[in-house]
């Protein structure tokens, strides 16, 4: 496994360096999580010239995110489960010569290639935080978008003073930095990440003196025959509820922290019990000291790039869209396949066989490769099973119509603009904004540094509440994928992508 | 919404480095706003931050409210920081350097992001 295909070829300014001269890719793979990684090496061992690219250092994703290697973790599948999968995913990859994986690669765009219909063209930016300046340029016959999840966030007073951190965040400072934002971290949300979170927190040494989820576990059994179906699944929640029993976390189940306390950092939150609708019940508020948060309303799958390449979405059981794919995880535009979190939330063992089965499909369609039958049709089983567990779990945890009721008039709903939901409000039913696009732009919320991805749920769901009509959370179209500096736009070339070599 | 636990029973309390049996290489120092920070070589510049209990790095625009890292991934430019005077550096991606100087953030920095 090269780690760069070919030497960075300079161009005239000498400044940046386009990988013009590697060729063209069979296929590019966005995403090194589960998803990417399986689809890769799949691909890569039918002999297709890959390109596996991500934003980070390191494979692994979200699930598999572990410490950077010069922290010498000696056990760093001691926050993990099922890690075995993937050191034998990194061992193929290891011995795969036709898989370059592009660490530190933040695509932000992708483009037909004016110059030939049938090429990609794929732009990132470099550097652990996409400043170098290095912007890449990749061809390709295919894509697999395997970009994962982001965390879905519904505001509560005090939820942007220091020490309220996502749950997901949480996890991945843990696991890659070996750090903790408190000592008394408060976890809560909704979703299966909480249980993992609070597990791996407390393993850490940190005390948890509550788990606040807004639905309860009950719900689970309402979809006997998923859970029946699942047992790996109802292992894990057992192994973390196990886990949870003997560090003594008490669980307020039915229940939301409302409010985040605090001057120059959180110092305690209110937690109340909440009605079916997630309305908080009057009269059942308490107050519990806490030097951290660790909060989360489950995931939202990341449609940037699909999206703007005009991939069909479809609408989730949870409430958020997903790309849509066919039986061999094509999506509506042709040579773009997906899989994982993108095509859904699914959590990482779905991901994994995603991830494989898109890789066999695009060797057996850029390559003719003969892929055994029975190999695909095992992935196919498998991966139904696991998408109806993880369908049942999305509609337990769907969030309820009344936890706007939480907020106060001067809760910031958008962190980087610092948007009031009062002014939200203000724009839907005072000014007679009538969609959330216009909501937006009267506001500014979602159109910050982080383009709507931590306040677009929010955001859409306070514009329908004041009246807004067709609020339905569309994806959003973003159209860069990371943050551009203005320098790097300048640069691109008018017209012609850049000079590609003759197809492999 | 029953359980309640009064008292913490006396255990050895775990550290993250433990858990993963880490051998880091040995500390080097940053700075914070001129104070000094240690930092294990492969963390980041907000895991070292928040590893010494730093939470904020950065005021908004707006408020002049103090934010730290959020997301944890690179999404939500909350843990922005100025890092060797260069400003709206994610702090959560960047890794920590010897002698990096990290400064507070205040207000927007410098507005060169395409967003
Ligand atoms: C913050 C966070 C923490 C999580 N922690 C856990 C956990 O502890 N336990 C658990 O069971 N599940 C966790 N999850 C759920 C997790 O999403 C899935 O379990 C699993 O990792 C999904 O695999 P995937 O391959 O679909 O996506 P991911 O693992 O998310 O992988 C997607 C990859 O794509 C890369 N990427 C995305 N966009 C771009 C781009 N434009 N350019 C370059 N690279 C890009 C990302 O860097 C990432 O590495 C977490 C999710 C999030 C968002
Ligand atoms: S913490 Fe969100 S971008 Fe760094």
């Amino acid at each position: 496994m090269p780690t760069s295909p070919s030497d960075p070829h300079r161009d005239a300014s000498g400044e940046h360096a386009v990988r013009s001269g590697a060729g063209v890719f069979d296929l590019v793979v966005i995403g090194a999580g589960p998803a990417g990684l399986a689809g890769a090496v799949a691909a890569g061992e039918l002999g297709l010239r890959t390109a596996l690219v991500d934003a980070a250092e390191l494979t692994g994703g979200q699930f598999y995110r572990g410490p950077s290697p010069a922290l010498g973790a000696r056990r760093p599948e001691a926050l993990h489960h099922a890690w075995s999968a993937y050191a034998d995913l990194r061992e193929r990859l290891r011995h795969c010569p036709a898989v370059s994986h592009l660490p530190g690669h933040h695509v932000w765009s992708v483009v037909r290639d004016p110059g030939h219909a049938d090429r990609w063209t794929v732009h990132a930016l470099t550097g652990p935080d996409g400043t170098d300046r290095a912007p890449v340029r990749l061809a390709a016959r295919g894509l697999l978008i395997a970009a994962g999840a982001v965390e879905r966030h519904l505001p509560f007073p005090g939820w942007t003073l220091p020490g309220v951190v996502g749950a997901g965040g949480a996890q991945a400072m843990l696991k890659s930095g070996l750090v903790l934002p408190g000592r008394r971290i408060v976890v809560a949300g909704s979703g299966p990440l909480l249980l993992a979170a609070a597990t791996s927190l407390t393993a850490a040494g940190a005390d948890v003196p509550a788990l606040v989820e807004a639905t309860g576990y009950l719900g689970y059994a309402r979809h006997p025959g998923a859970l029946a179906a699942n047992p790996g699944k109802a292992a894990e929640a057992v192994t973390h509820g196990g886990a949870l029993l003997r560090h003594r976390v008490p669980l307020y189940a039915r229940s939301a922290v409302t409010a985040a306390h605090g001057r120059q950092r959180v110092e305690a939150v209110t937690v109340a019990r909440l009605d079916r609708r997630w309305r908080p019940v009057p009269g059942t508020a308490r107050r519990i000291a806490c030097d951290a948060v660790a909060v989360g309303h489950g995931l939202i799958p990341q449609l940037d790039l699909v999206t703007t390449l005009g991939c069909a979405v479809r609408p989730t059981a949870d409430g958020t869209h997903a790309v849509a794919t066919d039986r061999s995880l094509a999506t509506s535009v042709p040579t773009v396949w997906a899989a994982g979190e993108t095509r859904g939330i699914g959590g990482a063992a779905v991901a994994l066989a995603e991830g494989e089965l898109a890789g066999l499909a695009a060797g057996a369609r850029l390559r003719g490769a003969a892929v055994p039958p029975a190999r695909t049709a095992r992935l196919r089983r498998r991966i139904a099973r696991l998408r109806s567990f993880a369908d049942a779990m999305a509609a337990v945890h769907a969030p309820g119509p009344g936890w706007p009721e939480w907020l106060t008039d001067d809760t910031e709903v958008c962190r980087c603009e610092e948007v009031t939901a009062d002014r939200v409000r203000e724009a839907a039913a005072d000014l007679g904004a009538r969609d959330t696009r216009t909501v937006k732009l009267l506001t500014r919320a979602g159109m910050g540094w982080c383009q709507g991805r931590i306040c677009a749920t929010a955001v859409a769901c306070l514009a329908t509440r004041y009246g807004a009509s067709d609020a339905g959370p569309a994806p959003d179209r973003r159209p860069l994928a990371a943050p551009v500096p203005l320098a790097a736009l300048a640069e691109l070339p008018a017209e012609s992508g850049p000079k590609t070599a003759e197809p492999t | 919404m029953k359980p309640r636990r009064t008292t913490s029973p006396a255990r050895p309390r775990p550290t993250p480095r433990d858990v993963v049996g880490a051998d880091p290489g040995p500390a080097f120092e940053i700075t914070f706003d001129g104070r000094s920070v240690a930092a294990l070589p492969g963390q980041s510049v907000a895991a070292a931050l928040w590893a010494a209990g730093i939470l904020a790095w950065r005021t908004t625009r707006g408020g002049g409210r103090p934010r730290g890292a959020f997301c944890g991934i690179g999404q939500c430019h909350d843990c922005l920081a100025t890092v060797n005077g260069i400003p709206n550096r994610r702090a959560c991606l960047l890794p920590a350097r010897p002698g990096d100087a990290v400064t507070t953030q205040e207000g927007a920095g410098r507005a060169d992001l395409a967003v």
